[in-house]
């Protein structure tokens, strides 16, 4: 029950059968995801080189808006029940407990993202080249939205009703991994090195995973207040 | 009307050698445009049980989130053996357990696997441990079901379960008798009896007696400031 990680393990795990409990949840951005850009051929055109062109930033823009769709309960739900409580009073270190919280939900919401993502990018004439790049882009850049996500998830959990607000929080401080992402995927498209936004990613991610479990603790205990 | 102050600490017992584990001192808390408690203090040694009670309204969860550190106070100081509770945050975490008014666990989960989830949090303990207070508590026959099946009252039942379990010194506990039925009610009163007699010491926000020995029994009486 010692060391500056206690918990992390009990948390997650908890997360993630919670998790598996609503199936139907979990599933939910994922299928978004493929919806989204399953019916982007429909609306332009079937023509191979346009998709070619779009897909970079339709594959982000899309991973990005999934993202965004299962935020709402990760905090919510254990605002809820009092289980918040408990866990801000259990003793451990607050920033520690919401980064478990934070991994599960990525793991849950982020990950099988990566996973699909070069199926879609084959369904959008992307070339074999490039889906590496997408995929470590994707790998690099979800878990920093899943953070940026759970800032603004803790920040709206103790008003009413927060989805609104939280995509309008969520949505500006997303846009660097948008772009960075999908000017990637665009560089490998084009046979260029794709390493220099993929770098900016993960320093993205570490300054995020360095900083943001603070900053969500103390939204956390805001919201309890 | 001035905002009240509440009186503490008017045990049976003359003056004892007993260690004194929490001490309140000039608590104050404004709630908007009201002010909810001012110069409140009091002090809580090993083996007492202190009663708040008062009027629907008058502050007393909102006192609780101030002792347990979910609120701020606006003035005074909580101390917890002497220390600061900001200074000692931890610490006093890990000798507290607190029942508020939402249950704190998951509608999805079973009783068993929630209790096993709340007590890991603090400490290891065996399954069969889990289970006989589970049955203490006379959730054995719906432990493996949803909790979101259970009744209110066995909620309740389940949260107690918790605390029971945590091995926490002091405990908090805000209306612990809503939906119980006598037995539980009367269930609370032994929990609490015998947590004094092993040196333990709780808060109880309630309307109603304790029923619990009057030897361990301490009031505040919160006045209604309008």
């Amino acid at each position: 029950m010692n060391g500056p990680l206690s918990g992390f393990g009990v948390v997650l795990a908890r997360d993630l059968r919670l998790a598996f409990r609503r199936p139907g949840e979990m599933a939910n951005p994922l299928l978004f995801f493929i919806l989204i850009t399953a019916i982007f051929p429909l609306g332009l055109s079937p023509e191979p080189e346009l998709l070619r062109t779009v897909a970079p930033g339709v594959l982000w823009g899309a991973a990005l808006l999934s993202s965004l769709l299962a935020l709402d309960l990760l905090f919510r739900s254990d605002y809820g029940d009092g289980s918040l409580e408990q866990l801000v009073l259990s003793g451990h270190s607050l920033p520690v407990l919401v980064l478990a919280k934070t991994l599960a939900h990525w793991m849950v919401s982020g990950l099988p993202l990566v996973l699909v993502a070069p199926l879609l990018a084959s369904a959008l004439y992307l070339p074999p080249e490039a889906w590496g790049t997408l995929m470590l882009g994707l790998l690099l850049g979800t878990p920093t939205l899943s953070l940026l996500g759970a800032m603004g998830a803790a920040l709206t959990t103790g008003l009413g009703t927060g989805s609104a607000l939280l995509s309008l929080l969520v949505l500006p401080l997303a846009t660097p991994i948008l772009i960075f992402g999908a000017r990637g995927v665009d560089l490998a498209v084009q046979g260029m090195d794709p390493v220099g936004p993929l770098y900016l990613l993960a320093a993205i991610l570490f300054l995020a995973l360095s900083l943001l479990p603070l900053a969500i603790a103390a939204a956390v205990r805001i919201s309890l207040d | 009307m001035p905002g009240a102050a509440g009186t503490g600490g008017e045990g049976m017992l003359s003056k004892d050698t007993r260690e004194i584990l929490l001490q309140a001192e000039g608590l104050k808390l404004w709630r908007g445009e009201r002010c909810l408690f001012r110069a409140l203090s009091f002090e809580l040694p090993e083996g007492a049980v202190l009663h708040v009670s008062g009027a629907n309204g008058c502050g007393k969860t909102s006192l609780l989130r101030v002792l347990c550190g979910l609120t701020e106070p606006e003035e005074g100081e909580i101390r917890w053996r002497g220390r600061s509770i900001c200074r000692c945050r931890e610490d006093f975490q890990h000798a507290f357990a607190w029942l508020g008014h939402l249950h704190g666990f998951k509608a999805e989960l079973s009783a068993r696997e929630n209790l096993a989830f709340s007590v890991s949090l603090r400490r290891e303990t065996d399954p069969d441990v889990r289970n006989e207070t589970l049955g203490q508590v006379g959730l054995d026959a719906v432990a493996d079901l949803p909790c979101r099946v259970l009744s209110a009252g066995q909620k309740r039942r389940l949260s107690l379960a918790m605390i029971l379990l945590s091995a926490a010194q002091l405990w908090i506990l805000d209306e612990p008798f809503t939906n119980l039925d006598p037995k539980g009610r009367n269930m609370i009163a032994d929990m609490l009896d015998r947590h004094c007699a092993n040196g333990g010491t709780a808060i109880v926000a309630a309307h109603q007696d304790l029923g619990v020995e009057q030897r361990y029994l301490r009031h505040l009486e919160m006045e209604d400031t309008g």
